[in-house]
């Protein structure tokens, strides 16, 4: 065939392999995302269904809240902690404060994620 | 007395110097050891990997020293010998290179590295698989050139996966395919992946506009732990029902993530990541290392698996950039470009140097999360792309 060389297949040959090659990987990756896309939105569409339950089962347990029962005064709430120890959130947050010169309870920290 | 000069003269033809003299190509390859050695201390090329790598080379090329034999190895491969008689006749390093030949110690590797890796910012922008398919293009680029060059087709599919810039991987298929190329691909993928600073921002740049470079990217949205879980076992299900060949690498990476991600097994992430990924990393650099004895390393063919290593990572960089380009366009300007090269693998330098690009056109730019998608997409790419060319060579 069209330029043979030392080599056991033809460029022509890895040409194709190529190609094929290149299809199926995207063709596997974009059925992973696919996959992945199903998969949050079945997962989304279950807590969206959740959260009406819990909101009209809510009355009962929120009636009797214990109200700032383990927050601190002026807390403006919880902050969601990913993968960070409290030990390090706390240092993260006292460090922001102080950059920022601001009291830690006039600052919202909604979320502490590490990234990795 | 004479029995002296004949003792000493004994001592002397049976000590690695006399060999030295007699074969100038071992000298060579304890200076490209040296070499590697300096690399990998002092400018920190990938030292985790080179310093192991190096020193296998300098202990396999120390003649005298009988701690690799590779005409065992030719034995396994033309079937007249087996593993009992590298058990028997084999040095350590053979003994090592057992795991490797196997298949086991890159599977390890990718164990620790599914262990290390979260592929939240994937799962939170799954659109990142097509760029973590399209920074592939090197592996075939590579592969073509290679054929050209007068490579068979089990030796340019081994040299393509350099493109995929994922060691364990191009080793895994390496050792199937073309064992006999094993040292010279390993070093040049391990090498060109320290060089990913210096190799991806000039192509980078080219093929963007400053404008497209300042692009920032909207945050990412949390990504449950449920999602974490379960992405895993459907990927493995998934991709080694579609190419079985890939079972190792794909198992060995989710089951590492599942440790990682399930939360109850912490001790065993933790082993995976720290004290099993170390051990490993040890029996495969030092026994790759060892692979490259002058007689088979010092040839034109080493000279040209540099070459095309180099283009692999190349048009790997391109291959993303372009693509990331496409979304751009596509996505009306959400999409910043640059977080296409991190699909080359080479988990996290690639993302790094995204980000690193990123606040330079814009220093208010935070890319490396948006990066770190493509960049563990490549991963499941690389392996994909082994799976495809283990399939039709083996």
């Amino acid at each position: 065939m069209f330029f043979v060389l030392k080599s056991d297949i033809t460029v022509l040959e890895a040409l194709g392999y190529s190609i094929l090659g290149l299809a199926i990987v995207f063709a596997a990756l974009i059925l992973l995302m696919v996959i992945i896309k199903i998969q949050s939105a079945l997962m989304n569409k279950g807590r969206k269904s959740e959260a009406p339950t819990s909101v009209s089962a809510a009355p009962a347990p929120v009636a009797a809240p214990a109200p700032a029962k383990a927050v601190a005064p002026g807390s403006a709430g919880e902050v969601k902690l990913f993968d960070v120890p409290d030990k390090t959130a706390a240092m993260i947050m006292a460090i922001v404060a102080d950059s920022l010169k601001k009291p830690l309870n006039e600052l919202r920290f909604k979320s502490i994620k590490e990234v990795k | 007395m004479t029995s002296v000069v004949d003792i000493l003269n004994s001592l002397w033809i049976d000590s690695g110097f006399s060999a030295l003299l007699t074969d100038w190509r071992s000298l060579v390859m304890i200076v490209v050891a040296c070499v590697l050695l300096y690399l990998g201390i002092v400018k920190k090329f990938e030292p985790l990997l080179l310093v192991g790598i190096a020193f296998g080379t300098l202990l396999t090329n120390l003649p005298g020293a009988g701690l690799y034999h590779p005409e065992l190895w030719d034995g396994i491969i033309d079937g007249t010998k087996d593993y009992g008689d590298v058990l028997r006749d084999g040095g350590l390093l053979d003994i090592l290179y057992i795991g490797v030949k196997a298949g086991v110690y890159p599977s390890l590797i990718f164990l620790g590295v599914g262990a290390m890796t979260d592929f939240g910012p994937l799962l939170s922008n799954p659109k990142s698989l097509l760029l973590g398919s399209a920074a592939q293009l090197g592996v075939y680029c590579a592969f073509i050139l290679a054929v050209v060059l007068g490579f068979t087709g089990p030796e340019a599919a081994s040299i393509g996966i350099i493109g995929g810039a994922d060691g364990p991987t191009a080793i895994f298929l390496t050792t199937r395919l073309a064992p006999h190329l094993l040292g010279a691909i390993a070093i040049a993928a391990y090498s060109y992946m320290a060089l990913i600073p210096l190799i991806q921002p000039p192509i980078m740049r080219a093929l963007t506009t400053k404008k497209e470079r300042e692009t920032k990217m909207e945050q990412l949205r949390p990504v449950s732990k449920t999602e974490k879980i379960v992405f895993p076992i459907v990927v493995s299900i998934f991709c080694i029902l579609l190419l079985p060949d890939t079972a190792p690498l794909i198992g060995c990476l989710m089951l590492g993530n599942l440790f990682r991600e399930c939360g109850v097994v912490d001790r065993l992430s933790d082993t995976a990541q720290n004290a099993l990924m170390n051990i490993v990393t040890i029996f495969l650099s030092t026994s790759v290392g060892a692979t490259t004895v002058a007689s088979r390393f010092l040839t034109l063919d080493t000279l040209k698996i540099v070459a095309l290593g180099l283009l692999a990572f190349c048009f790997s960089t391109v291959g993303g950039v372009l693509l990331g380009k496409i979304m751009y366009k596509f996505t009306g300007g959400k999409i910043n470009p640059l977080i296409g090269s991190a699909g080359v693998s080479a988990v996290p330098m690639a993302a790094r140097v995204s980000q690193v690009e990123g606040q330079k056109a814009n220093p208010s730019n935070f890319l490396l999360m948006h990066a770190m998608g493509p960049n563990v997409a490549g991963v499941i790419g690389s392996a994909v792309a082994a799976g495809f060319l283990l399939a039709l060579f083996s």
